[in-house]
């Protein structure tokens, strides 16, 4: 995993509530048996005119017609790296196809006014962040990136805050377990595996106590 | 202390635990299946790890099986769609290589959805933890379990760990007091609920389901509850424990037998809240008040009754709200205020892991008996959760009765639920649906869902509309 410190990055803004895992990467692109690859498929149904096939080459796929009113298709977000969205971001499926195919887009942080418990426990393990911030910053900053073409927003994570282009700091929280794996790119597995010993006296307990639990 | 059941759970699972509060929590039980795992198979293996404990596996093909023509070629052959076929044959080579408790291939007798398998077979038992690479996963809280989705690489941290990060979350109690009306189902009190909660209600809750109208739920109705929680933004939701679960669990294959049994129901019966015990946020509803439900929108808290009108954006005082219920109208091909009863439906679904069990198959069937679905209908399915489940149906001669209404009667998988297989909605056409989610797409691209209870199903497929199954007569 990558690590994540500090990012300066250029914010796209998806307008809505409850925008869900199937939203995100449409389920005909999770016959994949891969991690990669999903970043052209994100938002299938809303960036493209047509329906979009798993396998589909690079030029196949560059030649679909794209939906211009969706607003990841307008010139001026192209290249973001900052999602900004509304509440319950993520909600549906548990797909980590979701948070593969927003990393594969380019995008390495989401603000959201709230996320689905799943996806949001997805994002730290593919070194996204998402960061929760409170209603009113959140149509604050709605307001900016709209007036505002080329709009970046710096994500200070050893600070735990973002920071606006006007030099207002808003404040984010974040677990310390989880901060601590972004900013060293942490495997998850090898941390959890240095408390072998503790897993294998819990589990022979645990077999002496409920056998049935082991049939 | 009084302790919650969720409490209670947590803390026999808690293998080491850090300051801030983030937990080692041990996983008795992981359920497997083709989509959300052949990436954490790989990723284990060029991380060149073992899985620590195969006994704990459960495994099946579910999610993108094909659902008619199994006998067409031998295996996996019969599986048209080169890609899924791939999936199910690296779910195949993966189990077969790393082992399991049990395995139920495509086309073996008790493959099925996972989380309509788990449970039948008692693979799923009070006080484990259930996790699965899929949010239904819910559903097994029926059981009085810690059960919820996991993404892919937290089904690889399992498989190399037995073991899952994770961090309490806050507890809710949902009661619902009071006996339910006639022809009103858990799929009724569940999106009740969600409609009153909302979709993100649950965020960073586990929620304990209780009161009157649970407790006099089956089995197959607390699971269809705990399934939805998950669409009540809850990662879970559980049931205690009480006679009904250990009478549904007595016998069953992977349930303990002889002096273990007596053993493990004492210990069962302790998998319940505490007199007194306190809860974060308390919801209530009345049972009797229910009505049976209709989703109208594209998201399962927009649901209304079977007696309501579609509502009117222009009542809502929210900007973001009015423009997302503006939105999904405009998806679903709906005008505000149009009476639900009115709407007219083009096919009709009943299966997935929320009503797919035998009693669901046994309640829609009691609708269509001596019935027929309606002309305009272009097709009705009925998709059993699972081959045991199918097994039984048509042993009590419940597929006789599909087949002459005018349902087809297909062999069990998600199926239309979410359309990775070749059961799908074209756009614009409007569904029928025992489901769980009517996000946009979900049963096709631009299919529109409406979700209800398998009666409501069967009474829509009869009218060719909407219809109030309490006015049938049954
Ligand atoms: S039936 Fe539907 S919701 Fe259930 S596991 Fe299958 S796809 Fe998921």
């Amino acid at each position: 995993m990558d690590k994540f410190v500090r990012l300066e990055g250029l914010v796209a803004p998806l307008d809505r509530n409850n925008v869900d895992t199937d939203a995100i990467i449409p389920k005909q692109f999770l016959k994949s048996i891969k991690r990669s690859g999903f970043g052209p498929n994100a938002f299938d149904e809303w960036r493209y005119m047509d329906v979009g096939q798993p396998g589909q080459d690079q030029a196949t796929i560059a030649a679909r017609p794209k939906n211009p009113n969706f607003v990841l298709n307008q010139p001026r977000y192209q290249g973001a790296q900052v999602l900004l969205t509304r509440a319950n971001f993520g909600c549906g499926s548990s797909r980590e196809h979701a948070p593969w195919a927003l990393l594969d887009f380019g995008f390495k942080a989401v603000i959201a006014e709230s996320f689905a418990d799943i996806f949001f426990n997805n994002c730290f393990k593919n070194g996204i962040l998402p960061i929760v911030l409170p209603a009113a910053e959140i149509d604050a900053l709605f307001a900016q990136v709209e007036a505002t073409p080329g709009y970046q927003l710096t994500i200070d994570l050893p600070a735990q805050a973002v920071i606006r282009p006007d030099g207002k700091g808003i404040p984010f929280q974040v677990d310390a377990f989880r901060k601590e794996c972004l900013l060293n790119g942490w495997d998850d597995i090898g941390l959890t595996l240095r408390h072998a010993d503790k897993i294998r006296a819990f589990e022979e307990k645990r077999r002496i106590e409920q056998p049935w639990l082991f049939a | 202390m009084a302790q919650t059941l969720y409490d209670k759970l947590w803390q026999s699972h808690v293998v080491h635990q850090e300051d801030d509060g983030t937990a080692l929590i041990y996983i008795d039980r992981h359920l497997v299946h083709e989509v959300t795992s052949p990436q954490a198979f790989e990723g284990l293996k060029l991380a060149g790890r073992k899985p620590w404990r195969v006994s704990s596996i459960v495994a099946t093909a579910d999610h993108n099986t094909p659902t008619d023509h199994w006998d067409k070629a031998e295996g996996t052959a019969a599986i048209d769609d080169p890609i899924a076929r791939l999936q199910v044959d690296t779910l195949d080579a993966n189990i077969r290589e790393t082992g399991s408790l049990a395995y139920f291939p495509f086309k073996d007798l008790r493959q099925g959805i996972v989380h309509v398998v788990g449970p039948e077979n008692g693979a799923t038992l009070p006080g484990m933890t259930v996790v699965c690479g899929d949010s239904h996963t819910s559903t097994h809280g029926a059981f009085a379990c810690m059960a919820h989705g996991i993404g892919t690489s937290e089904v690889e941290h399992v498989m190399a760990t037995q073991c899952l990060v994770q961090k309490k979350s806050k507890a809710m109690l949902i009661r619902v007091e009071g006996a339910l009306g006639k022809g009103v189902t858990a799929k009724d009190v569940a999106l009740a609920i969600i409609g009153k909660i909302g979709t993100a209600g649950g965020n960073g809750y586990a929620i304990e389901f209780a009161g009157s109208a649970i407790r006099g739920l089956s089995m197959e109705g607390r699971m269809t509850l705990c399934n939805m929680a998950i669409e009540g933004g809850a990662r879970m939701g559980f049931v205690a424990v009480d006679d009904t679960t250990i009478e549904y669990l007595r016998g069953r294959s992977f349930s303990p037998k002889g002096d273990a049994w007596d053993k493990a129901v004492a210990c069962w019966r302790t998998l319940v809240s505490d007199e007194g015990a306190r809860f974060d946020r308390v919801v209530e509803l009345r049972g009797d008040q229910i009505l049976p439900q209709v989703s109208w929108g594209t998201s399962p808290e927009m649901v209304v009754s079977i007696a309501d009108n579609v509502p009117d954006p222009a009542k809502e005082t929210d900007p973001v709200k009015r423009e997302g219920m503006e939105r999904a109208l405009q998806y679903m091909g709906l005008n505000p205020n149009t009476p639900i009863k009115s709407i007219a439906i083009d096919k009709v679904f009943i299966g997935s892991c929320t009503n797919s069990r035998i009693e669901d198959l046994r309640a829609a069937a009691a609708v269509l008996k001596g019935r027929h679905v309606a002309a305009s209908v272009k097709l009705a399915l009925a998709v059993p959760g699972s081959g045991l489940v199918k097994q039984q149906a048509e042993k009590e001669g419940l597929d006789k009765i599909f087949v002459a209404a005018g349902f087809e009667w297909r062999e069990p998988g998600c199926s239309m639920c979410l359309a990775m297989n070749a059961d799908r909605l074209e756009p614009g056409e409007r569904c029928a649906s025992t489901s769980n989610r009517n996000f946009e797409g979900r049963q096709g691209p631009g299919g529109r869902t409406h979700l209800v209870s398998p009666q409501m199903a069967a009474a829509a497929a009869i009218a060719g509309h909407f219809a109030d199954v309490r006015e049938l007569n049954i």
